[in-house]
């Protein structure tokens, strides 16, 4: 990956990250002059928060999409198609309605595993190294089960209020958010990049096919269960503390490999740098719409990134059609 | 002394029955044998693809010691797919497996200098073809494991890389390639190994391989004035009974 592209992407990424500090300016420029550590209590403890987990999110999509794309060989994977951010919902709502247990950590185990066994049965219904079609229907179908599984737990969940509960954190969002649930959320997501990211080589000799990358001496089938694993851990614990949040683990990674000269595994550390930074961007178009509510940010990924996936799904077409 | 290659019950479930094999200096060995006889599964098998049993010896070391790095001098596998998951550039593709002076010069010895920069899927499937052969020949491993390269290529290129392997092994290195064209590989291989139903069946000379009744039964052709004809079937003689019509070759024993 050449030298400009990365610093101008690190540029990018502070920029935003100081923007999702600052913004709105004038509640904190009034606060400075009148009540300093008001001010700065503020920053500290909710608008830092929410910058981090915009960061530790995003970027956790980014890599584990870009890990899954060379996994399964294919752009129209990652972990909302995949059903992996609907499984780790599922798995948050069983543990929060279900069985009761709130705290950060329940959530977040249960989450992991919810993404465990939603990927674990992708790889079961589609196979290591899916068609597109197949990829997506069994992506689609773990989804729908997933969502249709959730709406029954909240439905049977002892709280009557659950739906109305779950719906905000459902969307996905990261308003709110304490320190401390901050850290259950990022520092699993900190771990799974950096473990995803020793995994490059090996991804990229995947580019040839398994039966080379088999022959360069790497082990195929411990490298599908390591970034299965990685991505359910450090997803699910996302999604435990923000709710699921779509498209930017398909986005980011497409755009990562634009500067890797197609590369899968190289992508992956771009791929984490372009998902921290489309989800504060993502962030900064909810505090700046002029709605005077805020809208969840999984909304408004949503409405940025479908249009993207269908123009890639239409792109495929004509490329295939030539 | 040690052999190039020594490969002792290798074998892969369902595929492969386990057989000894071994290379003692740097030649060039064909495997022959018809669809399904073992010859991919053989190359998967020497070069530890899929769960291979067995115990294969390069130049006195197990590649499963070795770590990607080093396993790369050791042996380089060349599937007989020419499927490649992402658009990498040529140069790209060739340097997964080698470092840049080695690319350079595995794609200049094969003309795809001009290609170097143009994504691999959108060559020619023969040129891409070759773009694969740069990559598993640029490490200059010793030992390559090619499965049907010649397949895709024009004849030029055919003879041209067959050519290309005897000069790897009069450099020192040994080649175990799989292919169909019985005629180019009694002229290049200084060893045959004809297999059959995951077996090897007959190893040894070109000539003596060709021209014997095994090959005829397993592959059920024959040699007449220069022509490969199909037998009707694998165990009859004769001249007069060939399949009306150029008939599809009969299946083997």
């Amino acid at each position: 990956m050449s030298r400009l592209p990365c610093i101008l992407l690190a540029l990018a990424l502070l920029a935003a990250f100081a923007l999702s500090l600052a913004l709105p300016w004038p509640p904190i420029a009034a606060l400075l002059e009148q009540d300093r550590p008001l001010a700065l209590a503020l920053l500290w403890e909710l608008r830092l928060p929410r910058a981090l987990l915009a960061l530790a999110y995003g970027a956790m999509l980014g890599a584990s999409g870009a890990a899954i794309q060379g996994l399964f060989a294919n752009p129209l994977a990652s972990p909302d198609l995949t059903g992996t951010t609907s499984g780790a919902a599922l798995g948050a709502v069983i543990t929060a309605y279900i069985f009761g247990f709130s705290a950060p950590l329940a959530l977040a185990l249960g989450a992991v595993a919810g993404a465990l066994g939603a990927l674990l049965l992708l790889l079961a219904l589609a196979g290591p190294r899916a068609e597109t079609a197949t990829l997506l229907l069994a992506g689609l179908a773990i989804s729908a089960l997933a969502g249709a599984l959730t709406t029954l737990a909240l439905a049977l969940a002892p709280s009557p209020f659950a739906f109305y509960d779950a719906y905000e954190w459902l969307m996905g969002s990261l308003v709110d958010r304490s320190l401390e649930q901050t850290a259950f959320a990022a520092a699993p997501a900190l771990a799974a990049i950096l473990l995803l990211l020793r995994l490059g080589r090996a991804l990229d000799s995947l580019t040839l096919g398994e039966e080379v990358a088999q022959s360069f001496g790497h082990d195929v089938r411990r490298l599908r269960f390591e970034i299965v694993c990685l991505t359910a851990f450090g997803v699910g614990a996302c999604v435990a503390i923000c709710g699921a949040i779509g498209f930017v683990g398909l986005v980011a990674p497409i755009f990562a490999r634009r500067l890797t000269g197609g590369h899968p595994g190289r992508a992956i550390a771009p791929a984490a740098l372009i998902g921290g930074l489309l989800l504060l961007a993502a962030d900064l178009v909810v505090r700046s719409a002029p709605l005077g509510r805020t809208l969840p940010i999984g909304v408004v990924t949503a409405l940025l990134g479908a249009p993207f996936f269908l123009w890639l799904v239409a792109h495929m077409r004509w490329r295939l059609a030539r | 002394m040690t052999l190039l290659l020594l490969a002792e019950k290798v074998g892969l479930a369902g595929r492969l029955e386990p057989c000894d094999f071994a290379m003692e200096t740097p030649a060039l060995i064909c495997l022959i044998g018809p669809n399904g006889s073992g010859k991919t599964s053989l190359l998967h098998a020497l070069a530890r693809i899929g769960g291979a049993s067995g115990d294969v010896r390069i130049d006195g070391r197990r590649p499963e010691d070795l770590v990607p790095a080093e396993r790369r001098r050791l042996l380089s596998y060349l599937p007989a797919s020419r499927d490649i998951a992402w658009p990498l550039a040529a140069r790209d593709l060739v340097r997964l497996g080698s470092d840049e002076d080695e690319a350079d010069e595995a794609m200049a010895a094969l003309e795809l200098t001009r290609w170097a920069g143009r994504r691999v899927d959108r060559l020619s499937t023969g040129e891409r073809s070759r773009v694969l052969i740069a990559r598993a020949l640029a490490p200059k491993p010793r030992l390559l494991l090619f499965d049907e390269p010649v397949a895709n290529l024009d004849p030029l290129w055919q003879l041209r890389l067959m050519e290309r392997l005897g000069e790897a092994v009069r450099n020192g290195q040994g080649a175990i390639v799989a292919m169909h064209d019985l005629d180019l590989a009694a002229r290049f291989a200084d060893r045959l190994v004809l297999m059959d139903q995951g077996a090897i069946v007959a190893d040894g000379e070109p000539r003596t391989i060709l021209a014997s009744a095994r090959l005829e039964a397993v592959f059920g052709i024959r040699k007449v004035s220069g022509e490969w004809r199909a037998l009707s079937s694998p165990s009859s003689d004769g001249e007069g009974d060939y399949p009306k019509g150029g008939g599809g070759v009969a299946g083997s024993d």
